[in-house]
């Protein structure tokens, strides 16, 4: 991991006003995003959980520039995006392209499939036959015979389907990263595993890096490299897909973890990890924002923020050995983790 | 134990003017008093249809029903709009995917129980509050007394969802049908809800059929389930046999296509193609073109029950012969 990161952000932040009364003041503020930094390296997937309000998919909005950051930055191949002497928005979005979860909302519903898949080549000045024929090897390539599927409008087709024909329309100028934003969360679970599995191989066909955001802590873990978990707005915990399911630093992430369903009759959960909803994401609680659903909490969480800082791994409990500095790092940002804090269980 | 809910060879039709859709085709189930039964199938499957014919909620303009469902004795289909009213609430409940849209949003969630239980109980609206009240303790709802004057909007999704089960119980119903009542939830909000639900079952003594498409889910909360495809229920079973030991390749498909224990980045088994149209009624096994095992016979005769183990059943011709590779 000594390359540098295909993509970047350095403390990204979204705040959304809510305005509302007789002389439309800000009534509230929506921390979306808040001071987020993470990096993926190309050829890898990260996975990005998290539950309802957690600011995942305006991450995955901010890294596209559908909306446009407070504060922060989105790196690409080392140039700043939207900055001078960085990278454009037209060049950004040729190396970086999206899916999202509502297939039919994401396709024009008066243009045929192929016609949608070649729509972006030509308006980057493909000429018209060979913007054509690219669509019909991306056809090929989601697993829809061209003859078949060509024509057809988004109303002709299924879920699954149009969730593939999206997928080869993010693929058409060539992107080296793809985002996917639930893009197999509103299909059924063997379409879903279809559809999974044609990302699955088009990752290797055309080298590709993805960012994967769903909820579903399932399939983050099946397709993901590196997961990173959010909570109401920040970074909670990242870190390699098997250390942080098998050994996850963070309460919430262990919540999170541990609710999932069991899928085993004579083992079923028995007590809830967590209690009462994610809060809104308007006026957060002080200091940690998980603080209010965590059984830990004590008077230091309400008053600092914890960092985000590298975890001691297993080697350095056991022989006071710090972790080889090659494999990525395991980072969370929890008191409890951080020697010194002022809390009671930290080292 | 005589069954409180008994369907047999249930067949609905939706018949319209451009096409007729065969939703279900033939369903037999029993649940005896205190079951829990999950309907585990995907979109189209028939699971929500089922359901809702349980309760007579199918539009009888253009609904064509076939056999015979009975709910605490009664045969719903012969049952009148103003008997349905009464079995329904008070015999046999039912809760949604998506409390706001159950929910009334001019009213309090206090009045809305106290309507249930007037409208049932004939008790005084004072004696239905102080039921309400202790409704809402039943569902674990903090400080009831003041959130019996809150709106529908002003709670969180799963506050919203531990108010529609409270006017659900309120008249204790013998059965609930619960669809797909934690999928708009999140997960750490969904286990909670879950174990409300198995808590009151106990607690209650109810029946409850779970319909869902979350085979996770389905094991958390049933006793025993029942796996539905193109309108048939394909494998019927404990939950621990089917989880186990599924012998019905869709089951087989949908249980590897949840990624549980997949190894990262592998391609998955996943079944190919598609759900089939219900516009013609099926000839011969509707999973066939899906499946990897099927044969010639496949397609013409319709699979017929077949007992694997005790209370183990699936309709597959090869599971039946034995013919399945392992």
């Amino acid at each position: 991991m000594t390359a540098a990161p295909l993509l970047a952000t350095r403390n990204l932040r979204k705040h959304f006003s809510l305005r509302g009364g007789l002389l439309h003041r800000v009534q509230a503020v929506v921390q979306a995003v808040d001071g987020v930094s993470f990096e993926v390296h190309a050829g890898e997937t990260l996975g990005i959980v998290g539950e309802s309000g957690c600011g995942k998919s305006t991450t995955a909005r901010l890294l596209m520039r559908l909306v446009t950051p407070d504060a922060g930055d989105v790196v690409f191949d080392g140039a700043p995006v939207g900055r001078p002497g960085g990278l454009g928005l037209r060049d950004l979005r040729r190396q970086m392209q999206m899916v999202f979860q509502d297939s039919y909302a994401s396709l024009n519903p008066r243009l045929p499939a192929a016609m949608s898949i070649a729509y972006g080549p030509l308006v980057h000045g493909v000429p018209r036959s060979s913007a054509l024929k690219r669509a019909a090897g991306l056809l090929e390539a989601v697993g829809l015979r061209p003859e078949l599927f060509a024509n057809r409008y988004p109303h002709e087709l299924s879920g699954g389907q149009r969730q593939r024909i999206n997928i080869a329309r993010a693929l058409a100028l060539e992107p080296r990263l793809l985002i996917l934003d639930e893009a197999v969360s509103a299909l059924d679970r063997s379409i879903g595993a279809q559809v999974l599995n044609v990302l699955i191989d088009l990752k290797r066909r055309f080298n590709l890096t993805y960012v994967f955001i769903s909820h579903d802590l399932d399939v983050v873990q099946f397709v993901s490299d590196r997961v990173m978990v959010m909570y109401l707005g920040k970074v909670v915990e990242i870190g390699p897909v098997e250390e942080v399911y098998g050994h996850p630093r963070h309460p919430y992430t262990r919540a999170l973890l541990s609710a999932m369903p069991s899928m085993d009759p004579d083992h079923r959960i028995q007590q809830a990890p967590l209690g009462g909803d994610p809060p809104n994401p308007i006026n957060p609680p002080s200091g940690c924002r998980f603080r209010t659903r965590c059984a830990f909490a004590e008077d230091v969480c309400a008053r600092r923020e914890p960092p985000l800082g590298g975890v001691p791994g297993p080697l350095t409990v056991r022989g006071g050995l710090t972790p080889p500095s090659c494999s990525p790092a395991h980072d969370a940002a929890c008191h409890m983790l951080v020697p010194g804090s002022g809390h009671t269980r930290a080292a | 134990m005589s069954a409180v809910v008994s369907v047999r060879d249930l067949a609905i039709r939706f018949v319209m003017r451009e096409r007729t859709v065969h939703a279900v085709n033939g369903v037999s189930f029993d649940l005896v008093p205190g079951e829990v039964l999950g309907i585990l199938g995907e979109s189209g499957s028939g699971k929500s249809v089922t359901l809702r014919a349980l309760m007579g909620l199918l539009p009888r303009r253009y609904t064509r029903i076939d056999g015979q469902v009975r709910v605490a004795g009664r045969d719903v289909r012969a049952l009148s709009d103003v008997e349905l009213a009464d079995v329904r609430g008070r015999q046999v409940a039912m809760i949604f995917q998506e409390p706001m849209t159950t929910l009334d949003p001019v009213f309090t969630i206090g009045e809305q129980i106290v309507e249930a239980v007037v409208r049932h109980e004939h008790v005084s609206p004072r004696a239905a509050r102080a039921r309400a009240l202790e409704l809402r303790e039943l569902v674990q709802i903090p400080s009831p007394e003041r959130r019996l004057k809150t709106y529908p909007h002003e709670m969180s999704g799963g506050m919203r969802q531990r108010a529609m089960i409270a006017i659900a119980l309120s008249c204790r119903p013998a059965v609930l049908l619960a669809d797909e009542p934690t999928t708009a939830l999140d997960v750490s909000v969904q286990i909670q809800i879950l174990l409300l639900l198995r808590q009151l079952q106990r607690e209650l003594g109810m029946a409850v059929i779970f319909v869902t498409h979350d085979v996770g889910v389905a094991v958390e909360i049933a006793d025993s389930l029942a796996v539905m495809y193109a309108g048939r229920l394909v494998e019927t079973g404990p939950t621990r046999a089917v989880i186990r030991s599924p012998r019905h390749p869709y089951t087989q498909g949908l249980l590897a296509s949840t990624v549980r224990g997949a190894t990262r980045g592998q391609i998955l088994e996943a079944i190919p193609g598609l759900p089939p149209d219900l516009g013609e009624p099926a000839v011969g096994c509707s999973f066939a073109p899906r499946c990897r095992h099927a044969e010639t016979r496949c397609a013409v005769t319709a699979p017929a029950e077949h007992v694997v183990a005790p209370d183990h059943v699936v309709r597959c011709i090869r599971a039946a012969d034995g013919s399945l590779p392992a």
